[in-house]
């Protein structure tokens, strides 16, 4: 082993097509501070190799078989270097949105690589902040509301859950995680219920507590409960606290 | 031109408008006025007939006088001193009629007669002349309105072509991107691959370029498009894309649309063989029956796939041409059958001559 390679950067490559993993290979070939730790095919793969191997830096395609690029970084979490490698220029913003190091088109070259490698290098090194650009906050703030979630990936261990929103019955604040509840079951994420709160469609999902969230389709009645608070019957029987203002809110719903 | 000389039916109705007017005027010359039953009839047709090509000139000045853009009193002054004019001749008319009667054995003294009716039919003359001002008014009206639905029509139908054109020459920018991409990895690893890609991805091009031009083709050659399209894509997704394809040797030879099929196999590729880890088959049949032709396009998807851009947008361009090109005449659906979505559409079989 070489002096110092115990520093090497561990890195992921994850893209659906072979000849495009090989371009980064090539790239990537030519540092000799890169370690490629694998190379995955599709978000599934991507999600297991980086919990397993825990790399530094990945590549990472975004539209990829069973889970895109955006949902793989959600579940891998963001304490990494990420540079996203599409032909598309569209993802541009949403990237930095959730702190890409990079975002490069599809078809790349060595120098643009290089740069996008040297800018991961100095946040790996700490030198780059990963706080978000004031713009790009403003970009997020500013996300159209046709961009609602319709599916929501989970991850437990090294597995992953895809939960369509349609499934979804409510939703509980859990610490820092939520805990996803659907047919019956519970899923945990990483997650707080306000961040979740934003991306669910709001003509179809109610906060109607400080820590819930409810399918509205899945609300069968409102019952009082105690002196000034109610609690909501789910169609499987569950029963959710409502606070007051949560009340207010579902009444107006449930009455239009 | 004057709308009514334009076409001799619509002469023919207008005159059949005045035989009303002339039995009324009958009327009036026989009974306030005097004349004999016989003599009234002879007399009101006539003149009548006579008077009815008069009223037609009242189209000149109603056009020069459009009502929305003119003065009162111009408006006023130009119809009256039309009527004068037009009823003073008719008077004058009325006069030589009553004189060339007069010589036969039946109307003897007819001339004597009318003249005393002079002032009724002036009268009369001015009213159906005012009468016909406002027919004519109309019919400017009536003109007016149908050549602005025909332009907006024809606008409508410039801006929907417009838009097919634009339609039908779009490739796919991202296809090209990750073609390219694909051309710059084998460069290293692999030069004639690399080579043999540029060469079906400049075919593909320029075959798409070509036809573009074209209102319809032969589906054998939208066929050897999608062939240039898959062999590129091949390239990329190596075994995991599989094309199968069953068609009708009578089914090549119909017409089609350009570029008709292709985005339904570039959207089977994208949202179905991209999103399935092991890849998965498209097929592709075609057949002529009873006139139709059936065109369906299958392929494996994972239902369960992350939702991509430009959903649907290729899908819903194919249906508009058709829509636009073959109206009620072409069907177009897609359903979902477990792991296969499947696009059918049908359209009137069109076959040209070869020319040889």
């Amino acid at each position: 082993m070489t002096p110092g390679a115990s520093k090497r950067i561990r890195t992921l490559i994850v893209d659906d097509e072979d000849l495009a993993r090989q371009v980064l290979r090539e790239f990537l070939s030519a540092h000799l501070e890169i370690e490629i730790v694998a190379e995955c095919a599709n978000g599934f793969e991507a999600v297991k190799c980086a919990a397993e191997l825990e790399p530094d830096l990945l590549f990472l395609d975004i539209q990829m078989p069973k889970l895109d690029g955006f949902e793989v970084l959600e579940l891998i979490g963001a304490n990494r270097a990420v540079v996203f490698v599409t032909a598309y220029d569209t993802f541009a913003i949403r990237a930095f949105e959730v702190h890409a190091v990079d975002y490069l088109l599809k078809p790349i070259s060595a120098e643009r690589f290089d740069a996008a490698l040297a800018r991961a290098k100095e946040r790996l090194s700490g030198k780059l902040s990963s706080a978000p650009l004031p713009a790009m906050e403003l970009a997020a703030s500013a996300r159209p509301p046709a961009q609602y979630l319709d599916r929501i990936p989970v991850r437990d261990g090294t597995s992953v859950f895809i939960i369509p929103v349609a499934k979804l019955d409510y939703a509980e604040a859990q610490d820092d995680y939520v805990a996803l509840a659907s047919g019956g079951k519970k899923h945990l994420k990483q997650q707080t219920i306000s961040s979740l709160e934003a991306v669910l469609d709001p003509s179809r999902f109610l906060r109607i507590h400080r820590s819930y969230i409810v399918n509205l389709e899945r609300v069968v009645k409102i019952e009082p409960f105690g002196k000034d608070t109610h609690v909501a019957v789910l169609s499987g029987g569950t029963q959710l606290p409502v606070s007051r203002a949560g009340h207010a809110r579902l009444r107006a719903f449930l009455d239009r | 031109m004057h709308p009514i000389l334009a076409q001799l039916r619509r002469l023919m109705l207008y005159l059949l408008g005045w035989i009303p007017l002339a039995g009324m005027l009958t009327y009036l010359l026989a009974v306030p006025g005097g004349l004999s039953w016989l003599e009234a009839t002879t007399v009101a047709f006539v003149l009548c007939l006579l008077y009815a090509f008069v009223c037609l000139a009242a189209w000149y000045p109603c056009q020069a006088t459009p009502l929305e853009r003119s003065t009162l009193s111009r408006f006023l002054f130009t119809h009256v001193a039309g009527a004068l004019v037009a009823s003073g001749l008719w008077l004058f008319a009325a006069r030589i009629l009553g004189r060339m009667l007069s010589g036969l054995d039946d109307f003897h003294g007819i001339d004597r007669q009318l003249s005393q009716d002079y002032p009724l039919l002036f009268a009369t003359g001015i009213l159906l002349y005012l009468l016909a001002v406002g027919f004519h008014y109309v019919l400017l009206a009536l003109e007016a309105s149908r050549e602005a639905e025909a332009r907006m029509m024809q606008a409508s139908v410039l801006a929907r072509e417009a838009e097919l054109r634009a339609l039908k020459a779009q490739v796919n920018p991202h296809f090209l991107f990750n073609s390219l991409n694909s051309i710059s990895a084998l460069t290293t690893s692999d030069a004639a691959k690399a080579r043999e890609m540029c060469i079906l991805l400049g075919d593909f091009l320029r075959r798409t370029l070509g036809l573009g031009e074209k209102a319809a083709i032969p589906l054998e050659e939208e066929m050897s498009l999608i062939h240039a399209f898959i062999a590129v894509e091949k390239i990329r997704y190596g075994a995991r894309l599989q094309m199968e394809e069953t068609i009708d040797k009578e089914a090549l030879d119909a017409q089609v649309p350009p570029l008709l099929l292709q985005p339904l196999v570039e959207n089977a590729v994208g949202h179905g063989i991209a999103n399935l880890i092991e890849g998965g088959w498209i097929r592709l049949k075609a057949e002529c029956r009873d006139g139709e032709l059936s065109i369906v396009v299958e392929n494996l998807f994972d239902p369960e796939a992350p939702p991509r851009r430009r959903s649907g947008v290729g899908l819903a361009n194919v249906r508009q041409r058709l829509e636009a090109r073959y109206g009620n005449r072409a069907k177009f659906a897609t359903s979902v059958d477990g792991p296969c979505f499947r696009v059918a559409i049908s359209l009137p079989v069109e076959i040209k001559e070869r020319v040889s």
